[in-house]
């Protein structure tokens, strides 16, 4: 795995002022996935952006872990019915007179 | 430039405590913020605007300017000079707002005239590395564009950037370009950008993910005889064996000739055609005797 793309869990934790265990919490419930490597944990870059957004939700709206996960589970629901909208969408192109 | 009316934005009323405040903003901030409403523009204003409201009303001493030259913003500049030095002085806790980094320092005219830019700086000079915004954008092609792969420039806020189109992008579909969204603060990497496709149908083809399907008139004299004809195809001309007693309605599969899928150069889908026979008109008198003739065999 290349290394450079990997972000240490204890910078990013100095970095946003936030107790390792919140981490540790988005793991236990499925959210993120850590790598640990030589007893030291990271995550990949490109879960940044998720991690981002949940520290959002818990520090800034308040919203515990619980519910961070029911907001996931709900947004990719959302997610997944938009995109069957839009394939449903442009199968119902082929019924409608140009 | 009008006045802003950062009470109603919050639904509070002119004496509320900074307790009130707070909770409406809670609430309502929790209701759009754009995290738990992806894509909605609306509530990207708004919790901006929520953003805006509470930034001035939470702290004391800008509720203060705000209640005593509110309406009388243009007198906002001595305030400025008086803000930007506060600013030196130190920063705030973070809980007292929102992060501004991703969503909210979209300040309002309003709020620079009276404030200044550097009151909305949030983070207060801490060296906390940010990743940067993600951008979206759409973009318009017609079916003739999606067909091949192309290059386009975009210009996305103020930079252009130079992207490969692949042939077979969907309507509604959305890629992102990994990098090219805002900076990352402090040395964070920068966020993406989303592109969300809007495909046109200005050909007479009508596209089903890589099938291709149109209607093609027949007379009745190929239907009922059988015969070739040519039609046009995306990818050119096609020559087309019309069996005889061909229906109208009937649908023949050329394999290959639909639009291309979606990063699998060299594939294709089908073109689907529809028969539509077309019964002749202003017949001539010796046309309708021989058609008669024929109807008299049955």
């Amino acid at each position: 795995m290349d290394a450079r793309n990997l972000i240490s869990t204890d910078e990013f934790c100095n970095n946003h002022l936030v107790e390792i265990s919140f981490i540790s919490s988005l793991q236990e419930y499925g959210l993120i996935e850590v790598i640990t490597i030589k007893e030291a944990t990271f995550i990949d870059e490109s879960q940044l952006n998720r991690l981002e957004k949940f520290l959002r939700l818990y520090y800034d709206l308040e919203i515990n872990i619980q519910g961070i996960e029911a907001i996931t589970h709900l947004l990719n629901r959302v997610n997944s019915m938009q995109d069957e909208i839009t394939v449903l969408k442009n199968k119902l192109g082929l019924y409608e007179d140009n | 430039m009008e006045f802003v009316d950062y009470y109603k934005i919050l639904g509070v009323d002119k004496s509320a405590s900074t307790e009130a405040i707070k909770k409406a903003y809670r609430k309502l901030a929790r209701q759009h913020h754009p995290d738990l409403n992806p894509n909605n523009k609306e509530a990207h204003k708004k919790f901006q605007e929520l953003n805006e409201a509470n930034e001035v009303l939470s702290d004391p001493e800008t509720r203060k300017k705000y209640d005593k030259y509110g309406k009388d913003w243009k007198h906002g500049a001595e305030y400025e000079k008086a803000q930007q030095e506060q600013a030196q002085s130190g920063g705030r806790q973070r809980s007292q707002a929102f992060d501004n980094t991703e969503y909210g320092e979209d300040f309002s005219d309003f709020f620079k005239s009276m404030f200044g830019d550097a009151a909305g700086d949030g983070r207060g000079g801490s060296r906390t590395k940010y990743r940067g915004q993600d951008f979206n954008a759409e973009l318009h092609l017609n079916l003739i564009n999606a067909y091949t792969t192309h290059q386009q420039t975009l210009t996305v806020n103020g930079k252009n950037i130079r992207i490969t189109i692949p042939a077979g992008i969907e309507n509604g579909q959305t890629i992102k370009i990994a990098g090219h969204g805002g900076q990352g603060i402090n040395g964070g990497p920068n966020g993406d950008l989303y592109i969300t496709f809007f495909i046109s149908h200005d050909t007479k083809f009508k596209r089903e993910g890589a099938n291709l399907f149109t209607n093609v008139d027949i007379d009745l004299y190929t239907a009922v005889l059988g015969g070739e004809l040519t039609i046009d195809t995306l990818g050119g001309k096609v020559k087309l064996k019309v069996a005889p007693e061909t229906q109208t309605g009937t649908k023949i599969k050329l394999k290959g000739k639909g639009f291309p899928v979606y990063k699998s150069e060299g594939q294709f889908g089908d073109l689907v055609i529809t028969y539509s026979v077309k019964i002749p008109t202003n017949l001539t008198e010796k046309q309708k005797a021989l058609f008669q003739e024929l109807a008299n065999l049955k």
